[in-house]
């Protein structure tokens, strides 16, 4: 199943809504997880756990690191779902 | 033949009890050797304070006060007790263990004893073996206790640990009962995450390399994978809970109590949500005032729920331990009488 970029944004503007209750005009692609948006290590991981059972995704421990930006994981996961 | 065998029973904790390390320490404390603040450790972890044993407050000496109240509470003496099993993974000595030390203390040197390693699950899975032992006869009265003194193996300028850990000790006296009052223990592990919380350096390296020492080597400490134990926490132990209410018979509605290890406020606040837990159900949180006693964390968590909710005598909790290995164990009990 192939995603679009646009679709996963929703998606995830939902998500991090849902989990960090950051307002969702605030989160756009280019914004830093930690230093824009204050999502914590924690949260993050509510994050991926929820992004991973609404896109049919696995996002392993080790690639979130590598998450920094919502483009980043927006990337990750159309990547993913090809 | 037939193998003579006791009749089987049913069992129950008749109670608990545990002891606090007198010294309350504040993040205040902390704060300066891991260039943190109050405000970070209490949103990342919910811990408020810790309390750290002073040199004479032992393993042994914290887990004796924790056995004698439970015992005194149940009205038995160390005599009617015929097993201790002791959960631990700070007591100093590989043999013997710390369970014939307590026993000999307790003034019953003739009981059975043993150790058990399963780091912050030790409690539940030592709660699954007392029932059985009891259930089949081959116990009457057993002594189950966790006890840590994490602050001999933490690391006090470890920012990923240093604020986390923390010392007591917690008891359950487990008996004979007409109706069960202790669910099938669910439990397992996930050993191919076992790097995810570890104990090192081993001490034989220091013997292999004596040149380096403590102060190269460093001294065995606990570290751990923070996001990764957070994954696996709230998202598989939320499975682990409800398939021991299931198997318990027990639906969430019906549930009074929910006695996490104490690990992390954000992890326990995170398993209710997965877990649907209703706003009735009553959650243990000690972990804010008394941090993470590791295998001690459930008793302790247990007694001061009790203490502030004497109503709670009597009443179903669901306990989850789990930790280092990885390795977890859950299971539905009916809490002690009141005293």
């Amino acid at each position: 199943m192939s995603l679009s970029q646009a679709d996963v944004l929703a998606g995830l503007k939902e998500i991090v809504v849902e989990v960090a209750g950051i307002p969702a005009e605030s989160i756009e692609l280019d914004k830093n997880f930690t230093t824009d948006l204050e999502v914590d290590s924690l949260s993050m991981v509510e994050v991926v756990v929820a992004a991973e059972e609404r896109f049919g995704v696995k996002i392993p421990d080790d690639a979130v690191e590598g998450l920094v930006t919502v483009g980043d994981a927006v990337n990750f996961i159309v990547d993913a779902a090809k | 033949m037939i193998i003579k065998s006791s009749p089987t029973t049913n069992s129950q904790i008749l109670s608990v009890g545990s002891y606090r390390p007198k010294r309350l320490v504040p993040n205040s404390e902390i704060v300066d050797r891991i260039d943190s603040t109050d405000e970070w450790i209490q949103q990342r972890t919910g811990i408020q304070s810790r309390r750290f044993a002073d040199p004479d407050e032992t393993v042994i000496s914290m887990a004796k006060a924790a056995c004698e109240r439970a015992l005194k509470r149940a009205n038995l003496t160390m005599s009617d007790v015929d097993t201790l099993i002791l959960a631990t993974i700070s007591y100093p000595f590989q043999a013997p263990s710390a369970a014939t030390e307590l026993i000999n203390e307790l003034g019953n040197p003739k009981a059975a004893a043993f150790d058990i390693s399963a780091a912050c699950a030790g409690f539940c899975y030592g709660v699954a073996m007392a029932s059985d032992l009891v259930r089949g006869g081959t116990s009457k009265n057993v002594l189950v206790v966790g006890v840590e003194k994490l602050s001999d193996f933490t690391d006090p300028d470890d920012r990923a640990t240093a604020f986390i850990f923390a010392d007591g000790a917690g008891a359950v006296i487990i008996g004979q009962s007409e109706d069960a009052k202790i669910g099938p223990a669910i439990w397992g592990s996930d050993a191919d995450s076992r790097d995810a919380i570890m104990l090192t350096p081993a001490y034989t390296e220091f013997r292999n390399a004596p040149d380096k020492g403590v102060a190269q080597l460093g001294w065995p400490n606990i570290s751990q994978q923070g996001q990764t134990v957070f994954r696996w926490a709230v998202y598989s132990m939320s499975k682990v809970g409800l398939k021991a209410l299931e198997a318990a018979g027990v639906s969430v509605d019906q549930l009074d109590v929910f006695i996490p290890h104490q690990a992390n406020i954000r992890i326990i606040e995170t398993m209710v949500k997965e877990m649907k837990l209703p706003d009735s159900v009553l959650v243990a949180d000690d972990i804010r005032v008394n941090g993470n006693t590791s295998a001690a964390s459930i008793p302790l968590a247990m007694d001061i729920l009790l203490e502030q909710h004497p109503e709670m005598h009597g009443k179903l909790a669901l306990l989850i331990g789990y930790g280092a290995g990885l390795v977890y164990a859950g299971q539905v009990v009916q809490l002690p009488p009141q005293p």
